[in-house]
């Protein structure tokens, strides 16, 4: 090739070589100011286990601790309210939680270690608010009360499982938990229970 | 003296204009911009809308030097604003009215949009930039909604962000924490949703502004009449329907202004919380992560898509409704298939379907600051349909329908 020419094929070659390598180094460059978005090491450190005392709570109440900065309840359950947790499958949507989030040893109907305690993160599936407790509300048939979510209408019976026909996706999650005495309850970690 | 004066004027004028092109972007875009002369009340909302962006540029630069972008003094911040600040409550109420009646000029210049048919080929990217600010506004509005740290700026923040979660495969969670930068919504969150609202949304709310403006002249204004004044044009070459934007166009906003400066100042001195429509009254509750409020509504210029978040009974969908019911909105160029702009000389189908449209925008705004109750569902399930409807059918009744003859000249009814 005499020195006059322009040698376009060339030009193209090397032009898109430097469009490839820049837009490489373009993506690798964006790597780290996407990553600055995620958790930092404290607040991932923040989601340390908590510790639970029931002993004063009475049949029939609610009380909340935060874990993971979520609202995770303890309730303790009256037989009757135990009772209404049972012949209503037909109505929930997830009745086993198979497509729900627990920790495997609380696949049951009462969805808890001991039948009466209740341990449940209260955040609603659906996008995040936090439900009532209102175990007396009656609004209409198949629903003997539970949890109503202001926000969107999410009804749940008293062991978090979700009715048809509502907005929420799942039941409410279960976070891990397990006893350390009759009246302290450790939630956010579960080793030797199951 | 006048003489010298002027003589040194000019000098600097032309001074200027050898190395900056000032006169010439003056008459491009004022002196010789030629619009339509039959411009109606509908065009205020334009220059509006500027307005609103300037006032809510300056006063949010000055709420910044006393507001505190963390968990643990943002609501403090704020109340220190209103109460020991010399004027801080003005600003703020400058700045939280602003914010609605920036939605309120907004609605109405995309409805002048929808019934002129300002849309329409050769404007379809001026309305696709039109569309781009009206996102960028919403979530400025959105991220604005969570400094003052209320129960309503958290768990409305909350249930935004949530909305993400509902994407499949396992996306949506991983999705929601990257946002949020924690487990629920936290000092991270706040304080990221502070730079993007005081720094990164501006930037780009005001260069895409600028992009509609240049997009606008290049094409020219559309009119009531939804006809091309350049068609007809003047032995000078200037459309014969046209006026130059300034002095006319300006000194008629002028007047726009100042009604809607007396407007304004009415409530933000009366009524700056608007009966809990502009400031609602959980928002006075520093944000608890324990406790939801017995009723969360967005904030008025959110609740018709937030109702129709709700109507659908179930997640995906019903977060897929709420994005298309926005998404939709873009297409709108497209779908409208009809041969005239203006709703003056379109059909009776035309005519029914964008009254039908506003009613279900409105009763689904209204639904959507209520609680749901099951009548309330029921109705916003229809307004949710004819909403669709008014879009999706359009390429439909648009073509079939007979229009009027369009005039040569423009109308000054």
């Amino acid at each position: 090739m005499s020195g006059d020419e322009v040698d376009l094929g060339r030009r193209r070659m090397i032009t898109g070589a430097t469009a490839v390598t820049g837009g490489v180094g373009a993506a690798c460059v964006a790597v780290p100011f996407v990553s600055y978005w995620e958790p930092s090491v404290a607040a991932q450190a923040a989601g340390a286990p908590v510790e639970v005392d029931i002993s004063e709570l009475r049949p029939g109440e609610k009380i909340t601790v935060e874990w993971q900065r979520k609202p995770v309840w303890v309730i303790r359950r009256t037989e009757e309210e135990l009772a209404t947790l049972q012949g209503h499958d037909d109505s929930l949507r997830d009745p086993q939680s198979e497509e729900s989030d627990q920790p495997g040893y609380v696949t049951n109907a009462n969805r808890s270690l001991k039948p009466e305690y209740l341990v449940m993160i209260g955040i609603c599936t659906h996008l995040g608010c936090s439900p009532t407790f209102d175990p007396e509300r009656e609004l209409e048939s198949g629903w003997s009360g539970g949890f109503f979510c202001p926000c969107h209408g999410g009804k749940y019976d008293l062991a978090g499982r979700v009715l048809n026909g509502v907005p929420p996706p799942k039941n409410m999650a279960v976070p891990p938990h397990r006893y350390l005495s009759d009246t302290v309850i450790l939630v956010g970690e579960d080793e030797g229970v199951a | 003296m006048v003489a010298r004066l002027k003589q040194i004027a000019c000098g600097l004028i032309d001074w200027i204009d050898a190395r900056f092109p000032m006169t010439k972007w003056w008459n491009e875009h004022l002196a010789q911009y030629y619009a339509p002369k039959n411009f109606n009340f509908w065009y205020f909302f334009g220059s509006l809308a500027l307005l609103v962006l300037v006032n809510q540029i300056l006063t949010g630069i000055f709420l910044t030097m006393n507001y505190k972008p963390s968990e643990a003094d943002a609501f403090a911040s704020v109340e220190y604003i209103m109460r020991d600040v010399s004027w801080g409550w003005l600003v703020r109420y400058m700045h939280s009215v602003g914010a609605s009646l920036f939605f309120v000029v907004i609605y109405l210049h995309m409805f002048r949009g929808l019934i002129y048919g300002s849309y329409k080929n050769p404007r379809e990217l001026l309305w696709l930039f039109g569309m781009v600010i009206y996102l960028l506004l919403m979530a400025e509005a959105f991220m604005g909604y969570l400094l003052p740290w209320g129960q309503m700026s958290f768990w409305g923040a909350q249930v935004i962000i949530n909305l993400f979660g509902a994407i499949p495969f396992g996306i949506g969670d991983a999705l929601t924490i990257w946002i949020r930068g924690d487990f629920a919504v936290g000092d991270p969150t706040l304080n990221r949703f502070f730079a993007l609202h005081v720094a990164a949304i501006p930037l780009l709310l005001v260069a895409l502004v600028f992009f509609h403006i240049i997009a606008l002249h290049e094409v020219g204004s559309n009119n009531p009449d939804g006809i091309e004044i350049k068609k007809n044009k003047g032995p000078d070459g200037i459309p014969l329907d046209g006026i130059p934007f300034h002095p006319y166009y300006t000194v008629k906003d002028i007047f726009g202004t100042g009604m809607f400066l007396i407007l304004f100042a009415l409530i933000v001195f009366f009524a700056p919380e608007m009966t809990g429509k502009f400031l609602e009254p959980d928002n006075f509750v520093a944000a608890d992560a324990m406790v939801t409020p017995e009723h969360i509504a967005p904030l008025w210029y959110f609740a018709p898509f937030y109702a129709i978040l709700r109507a659908v009974p179930d997640k995906l969908m019903g977060v897929m409704a709420m994005g298309g019911a926005i998404g939709v909105m873009f297409l709108l160029p497209w779908l409208d298939r009809s041969k005239v702009r203006s709703i003056r000389y379109r059909g009776p189908l035309t005519k029914i379907a964008v009254t039908l449209f506003v009613i279900s925008f409105l009763v689904l705004g209204a639904l959507g600051t209520m609680p749901a109750g099951d009548v309330e569902t029921l109705i916003a399930r229809v307004c949710s349909v004819i909403y669709f409807g008014f879009f999706l059918l359009m390429p439909i009744y648009t073509s079939i329908e007979n229009t009027l003859p369009e005039p040569d000249r423009v109308t000054m009814k």
